[in-house]
């Protein structure tokens, strides 16, 4: 016999890591593309080929070898996930991610337990303890973030309730449980063995990934969905330490990383940690009555003629949307508003808070969907100097976000939370349904300022009624 | 010899650092598409589900395996997609230059 069959085997091998090598490189690349907006597209096409030169570089893998199931397996994932980017409207795009995080965590659970199984039933293979250890965390990270996520995804699409779900001694029980599956993930590193105590094992993580995210309101998904994308990274890199897979272990890390941040930013922009978020069971009784003194301060009401002057005469418009935009589907209405503006010469620019949509970045997605250019769209940190030297501030549908108690009153809930400087505009025109409080219940000192106009209404009817008047002054 | 393990290790660290500073550099305007187009890139576990999916040792493993190349498929297909069509929305002032 010739070593023929050897050599051939080493230099598959080679040449499947000199793949995965290319493909960490591009996904890299892609992610640095991400950098801005103008090569965003070509930097994602650029991961997407990372992704299929890993997978046709997989198939010389000389451990396959039937290729039947891996096309079966390839051309249904192949059709569902290609039907869901395309149906999916860009306001649910909070539950499509918050899906998919929750199948590439499952995924690598599944090829922990493939591994589990495959090296149980042979005990002739030695399983060494990192190898044991890989393979229980990938499941356990892989776990939480399949059940968490399709709590998060039944959460924002309203099939369970977004308020946060509490019941009594759940910090105790919760801490129990994860007592309960670090006790079997140690028997099972140690012994390796009794597939009850892995199903077992496997049950307990998915429980606690359910009740890490039902004790989280809906109101921070944000930072949720952020984490989640985080721990599908940490599943996927685990998963490469049981295989032994550098390509893995890369993009594992590199979104582990990107989740992490994301994670951060929410954070800071909600002006809570982590652990308040996750532990804190906010928005728990939703719809909160009115905090502090309505009492004798009064709001200037106004029809949309006046703020159509009010516009129509101004030199430069901030225009700050929040949720309730979304909502009411209005960025088409918004954005016509815009360019009537525009073709009187107005100077039109919309201040974007962090948490202004579902997730981060959201609310960009949804107006860039509505045509609006990015050129135009601008983050807190840009755009809170300019509030001074705009004539006007137009609020849609938004409302904590804009609240200067946040700034100066230290005695707010919300005292802290970094907010967009509306109050200093020298008009400000807010549209909303009533004079009901926000989210968090809490009463927005902005709406009492004399500079300060409220347009009662639902926001596409007024932002209807300003699209028909502007033309007229 | 460095263990294999350590090696592995190495890699995580280091990637680690690299996501931490290309994704510091990713502006709000695209943290949506960032968060489903990592996605994409966390879906890579196919190429484990793909190995177990076709090494036929046990009808167990090619089942849990061919369920791992659905999602993961499933994933990255989605992920890429409609990281795409998000960012084919993202444009300059479409009046310009008139």
């Amino acid at each position: 016999m010739t070593p023929q069959p050897a050599l051939e085997g080493a230099l598959r091998a080679d040449l499947i890591a000199i793949a995965y090598l290319i493909a960490s490189v591009l996904f890299i690349l892609g992610l640095k593309f991400l950098s801005s907006p103008r090569t965003a597209r070509r930097g994602n096409r650029l991961a997407a080929t990372g992704m299929l030169i890993a997978v046709l570089a997989t198939l010389l893998d000389r451990n396959i070898i039937s290729f039947q199931w891996i096309a079966v397996g390839l051309v249904i994932g192949a059709i569902a996930g290609a039907s869901m980017a395309l149906a999916v409207r860009m306001t649910a795009m909070p539950q499509m991610v918050a899906l998919l995080n929750g199948f590439g965590g499952a995924a690598s659970a599944l090829v922990a337990t493939a591994e589990f199984f495959r090296l149980e039933m042979h005990p002739d293979l030695t399983v060494t303890t990192d190898v044991a250890v890989s393979v229980m965390l990938a499941l356990l990270i892989g776990a939480i973030t399949f059940s968490g996520s399709i709590v998060a995804f039944g959460k924002l699409q309203e099939v369970i309730t977004g308020r946060a779900v509490t019941f009594p001694f759940q910090k105790t029980f919760n801490a129990l449980l994860f007592l309960a599956v670090l006790a079997s993930m140690v028997y099972l590193v140690i012994s390796f063995e009794h597939e009850w105590v892995f199903l077992v094992f496997v049950g307990l993580a998915l429980l606690l990934g359910v009740l890490l995210v039902i004790p989280i309101g809906g109101a921070d998904m944000p930072v949720v969905i952020s984490l989640l994308n985080s721990y599908s990274g940490m599943a996927g890199a685990a998963a490469g330490f049981v295989l032994r897979n550098n390509a893995l272990i890369i993009s594992g890390a590199l979104v582990g990383a990107s989740g992490i941040i994301l994670t951060q930013i929410m954070c800071r922009a909600m002006n809570r940690s982590l652990t308040n978020v996750l532990f804190g069971a906010f928005g728990a009784q939703a719809g909160a009555a009115v905090a502090g003194p309505v009492g004798d301060r009064t709001v200037r009401s106004v029809q949309p003629e006046d703020v159509a002057v009010m516009l129509a005469f101004a030199r430069s418009v901030i225009i700050v949307p929040g949720y309730g935009l979304a909502v009411a589907q209005a960025q088409h209405t918004v954005r016509e508003l815009a360019s009537l503006l525009e073709k009187k010469g107005v100077d039109v620019k919309y201040a974007i808070h962090p948490v202004a949509g579902r997730m981060p970045g959201h609310m960009n997605v949804l107006l860039a969907e509505a045509d609006v250019p990015y050129t135009q769209l601008f983050e807190m940190d840009q755009i809170n100097r300019e509030f001074e030297r705009a004539d006007v501030a137009l609020v849609v549908g938004a409302n904590d976000v804009t609240n200067p108690a946040a700034r100066s009153d230290p005695s707010s809930p919300l005292y802290g939370m970094p907010i967009l400087n509306v109050d200093q505009a020298k008009n400000v025109v807010v549209i909303k349904r009533s004079m009901a409080a926000g989210f968090a219940g809490i009463d927005n000192p902005l709406y009492y300022l004399e500079r300060t106009a409220m347009l009662f209404g639902d926001a596409k009817k007024m932002l209807n009624a300003l699209v028909t008047e502007v033309p007229n002054v | 010899m460095v263990g294999e393990l350590l090696i592995a290790v190495y890699v995580f660290v280091l990637a680690m650092f690299i996501g931490f500073e290309v994704i510091t550099k990713v502006p709000t305007l695209l943290h949506t598409p960032l968060m489903s187009g990592s996605n994409a890139i966390s879906g890579i576990s196919i190429v484990g589900a793909l190995v177990i999916a076709g090494r036929v040792d046990s009808p167990l493993g090619t089942a849990l395996g061919v369920i791992a190349v659905v999602l993961a498929t499933i994933n990255v297909v989605g992920g890429f997609l409609v990281t795409d069509r998000m960012l084919s929305m993202f444009k300059r002032a479409p009046d310009d230059g008139k």
